[in-house]
């Protein structure tokens, strides 16, 4: 890739995007396709998963059998470089509990950790895209509504139907598997969007028939995974109408794509480019039109402005030379994830903005969301001594949308939103765990009859992971920590956060479904179900879904953003990442975040065009 | 790591010179893993599309005594049978001399625990048959392993070796079962390139009461 240095960079650009993620590099491509001059700074390393990507490496091939270690959080084989739950020489600090005052986050599995956020970043070209689940789901009408509906949280500023375009096109764009099965508030895509889904795994379809009974609606999932190749000829003019230059580049790109061959974990990204990282799908068609400069290595320190209260451009640290580097661009677009944007917001103060820029509201770090996390684990006789079966690649094929909405509504459950369910199971690559969980069952033993065991057992264990909603409180947010500044001498965050007794509640409910499920299936629980919710909830922040920090609203008194996710205090400077977010559906975010990002570099374009800006 | 190999070149020679050197300082200690190992880890941007193998990213430290007890134990877990090689046949005893070396606070709890629980398994040994474990026939190495193969039926005094056999059952099967021939043995058929992904086979399906979809 044409990556420059910063001394390569021009004196000035149309757009400085902060971020090559989802939200980065969606905002860039959109801008860049429709002719804008785009400078991206990316504060960790440029990274090629066309190189560097290990495909088809082993386990066996890789240190202590590829398992998880504090170097790297998801295994050896992760794509996540220079991240995780730490990130070396960027602390952030939280409190735990039993303890007083202020801690270094650490290690979510390390002893003790009990931290009331885990942060998890990605200092890479591509960030968290290059192994993130996938798992792309809209957010449906009521999901842009929950206050009107229930009466808590916060209302977006938009309809879904506001969104339904832009879906349309990332979908189109990135390449998304999965079908249209009418369900309430788990909306449809346009015909000829989704490629067609996988078929269903052994265990997946084994849950659907016998959690039929207890009305848990399995179907195809969605994810961003080309099951087919895409179709290069039709998509490029519904994306790009009337900019034959655009289509012909993405058209070129779509070509280059290959189909998923169904094997190699996606967490390790993708060499083939066959599912969606911004280093394969949003960056090389952005960088090919010629508008687009990315510098990595570039952590942002904070965004200058001058005595009219507009924003003129970024003062990063170019962290291979140390010094610190100035950039001006007409529009500054904040897409470094929901926290690191507030941070770099709040850390932009000066006489004008003495709260940071874009704060009047005094709303930026608030309502920080993650999504609610559970999970319970089973062994199934019935899926005891299949034949063996190849059921690698593109992960889930199957989950369960929310399907209670009409006995919360009429208060039937002891919280207010909903949960999606996404099963696990089937015949993996062996991992380290693989004895311990026949262990569970057997009680251990040895030889040959362990051996035998091993055989029978394997392929038999399920999971059920819940994904729920949270709804945003005024206990969760980030501030700057007045003391403590990182090797790049910026100020670092700290996080406050509680859950509602609604996520609390809904973590217990998994757990008992979750159980029923196991049960109706005629398998046995291995893990620990509990009832109160308060030990069944995954730490906050383990899920990473980071999103809320720099609210969207209809009010400049109470929101940082306006529906274009542009700032209401500052015109030429936009948030395009997570932080928009007011509600956090059970539907993972990564695919709402693109959509946004779409649509605000559209208006973008637009004010650009019209000389708002 | 690389596991297949038994092989061990001059490169693997020197290193394991150099641990035993290290051991012999770790073994004099009154409990072991209390002093830091001259090791480093692979820190947090390694090189992932390469084929390692054990000693690449720290120094093996299992002493010559402990490796012949590990080989032992390992393949009392894993045997050959018909179907697949024991154990050692496929490195899993330099898997766990990489995992009980490693510097990370995990892998360091379980090298105490491993290398306390060779050392009772010696001990225990010599009390019961006046032989080393490795030189006991399989029954006598079974007497000794059924007291301490299932962690929730062991006698309280041996609840702390059935702490160790269940770890270093997790070590010996999660090396293993890594391999190619643990794949065979297991029936683990995938990371090949599918050109379409057919969902489960009839055989399957059949078994489960599903129809064919």
């Amino acid at each position: 890739m044409p990556i420059i240095t910063s001394s390569k960079s021009k004196i000035s650009y149309d757009v400085i995007v902060v971020g090559s993620g989802a939200a980065g590099s969606q905002t860039a491509y959109t801008l860049t396709m429709g002719g804008a001059k785009v400078l991206m700074l990316e504060a960790g390393r440029d990274y090629d998963p066309v190189k560097e990507t290990p495909m088809f490496q082993t386990n066996a091939q890789a240190p202590l059998a590829a398992s998880n270690t504090p170097d790297k959080h998801f295994g050896f084989h992760d794509a996540t470089v220079d991240g995780g739950w730490r990130v070396p020489n960027e602390p952030y600090y939280v409190k735990r509990a039993g303890q007083s005052g202020w801690q270094e986050g650490t290690d979510w599995i390390a002893p003790g950790s009990n931290q009331n956020w885990m942060w998890w970043r990605s200092r890479m070209l591509g960030g968290r895209t290059n192994h993130w689940g996938r798992i792309s789901l809209r957010m449906g009408p009521y999901d842009f509504k929950p206050r009107s509906r229930d009466g808590l949280g916060l209302d977006w500023p938009i309809n879904y139907s506001d969104l339904a375009p832009y879906y349309d096109k990332v979908e189109l764009l990135i390449g998304v598997y999965g079908s249209n099965e009418g369900m309430e508030n788990t909306p449809d895509s346009s015909p000829g969007t989704l490629l067609e889904p996988p078929k269903p795994h052994a265990h997946e379809l084994y849950s659907k028939k016998m959690c039929a009974s207890l009305g848990i609606p399995f179907m195809p999932i969605h994810r961003a995974v080309l099951s087919v190749k895409q179709d290069h000829v039709n998509a490029p003019a519904k994306l790009h109408p009337g900019n034959e230059r655009a289509q012909k580049i993405i058209a070129k790109h779509m070509q280059l794509r290959a189909a998923c061959f169904w094997a190699t974990p996606c967490g390790r990204g993708c060499s083939t480019r066959a599912n969606y990282q911004s280093t394969t799908v949003h960056l090389p068609p952005a960088l090919e039109t010629g508008n687009l400069d990315i510098v990595p290595n570039a952590m942002v320190r904070e965004v200058t402005t001058n005595g009219a209260g507009k924003a003129t451009g970024i003062i990063y640290i170019d962290k291979i030379s140390g010094q610190e580097v100035s950039a001006k661009g007409r529009i500054i677009v904040l897409a470094a994830s929901g926290c690191e944007s507030a941070r770099i917001l709040l850390n932009s103060q000066s006489k004008l903005f003495p709260n940071g820029l874009g704060n009047s509201s005094g709303k930026v770090g608030r309502y920080l969301m993650d999504t609610v996390g559970a999970s319970v684990s089973g062994q199934i006789p019935a899926l005891e001594n299949l034949p063996p079966h190849n059921t690698d690649g593109a992960g889930t094929h199957y989950y369960a949308p929310w399907w209670l909405y009409k006995e919360q509504l009429a208060g039937k459950l002891n919280f207010a939103r909903g949960y999606h369910i996404e099963p696990g199971g089937g015949r993996d690559m062996p991992g380290m765990g693989i004895a311990e969980d026949v262990a569970k069952i057997t009680g251990g033993g040895y030889g040959k009859k362990f051996k035998e065991d091993m055989r029978r057992y394997y392929g038999s264990f399920v999971n059920y992971d819940g994904r729920g909603e949270m709804i945003p409180n005024e206990n969760s947010y980030c501030e700057i920590d007045p003391e403590r500044k990182d090797k790049w001498g910026i100020p670092v965050l700290r996080f406050h956060f509680q859950w509602s007794d609604h996520e609390i509640n809904q973590a217990a409910h998994m757990h008992k479904t979750f159980k029923d499920m196991i049960g109706a299936m005629g398998g046995r629980v291995t893990s620990v179900v509990e009832t109160d919710g308060r030990k069944a909830i995954y730490p906050p922040g383990a899920i990473i879904h980071e999103v809320g920090t720099t609210c969207i609203g209809a009010d400049p008194k109470n929101s940082v953003l306006n529906l274009w996710c542009q700032a209401w205090d500052v015109n030429n400077l936009y948030v395009t990442d997570g932080g928009p977010f007011v509600s956090n559906a059970d539907k993972n975010p990564t695919l709402s975040i693109m959509a946004l990002a779409w649509r605000s570099a559209d208006h973008m374009l637009d004010e650009l065009k019209k000389g708002n800006i | 790591m690389n596991l297949e190999s038994g092989k061990l070149d001059r490169r693997e020679a020197i290193r394991m010179v150099f641990a035993a050197a290290a051991t012999i300082s770790v073994l004099n200690q009154q409990s072991f893993g209390a002093t830091p190992l001259p090791a480093q880890p692979y820190g947090t941007d390694a090189l992932l599309r390469k084929d390692y193998k054990p000693g690449d990213f720290w120094p093996l430290t299992l002493s010559d005594e402990q490796k012949v007890t590990t080989r032992a134990l390992a393949d009392l877990i894993l045997p050959e049978d018909d179907t697949s090689v024991a154990a050692s046949k496929v490195g899993v005893v330099d898997f766990i001399d990489e995992w009980i070396s490693a510097p990370y606070e995990l892998q360091q709890t379980d090298r105490k625990r491993v290398l306390d629980g060779l050392r009772w398994l010696e001990a225990e040994s010599r009390k019961r048959f006046l032989k080393t474990f490795a030189d006991l026939n399989r029954t006598d190495q079974s007497s000794i392993a059924d007291d301490i193969c299932n962690l929730g039926s062991a006698r309280s005094e041996f609840k702390i070796p059935a702490e160790f056999f269940a770890a270093f059952r997790n070590l010996t099967a999660g090396g293993y079962y890594a391999t190619q021939k643990g794949w065979k043995d297991i029936g683990y058929v995938g990371n090949v390139v599918l050109f379409q992904f057919p969902g489960p086979p009839r055989t399957v399906l059949e078994k489960l009461g599903l129809e064919k979809n």
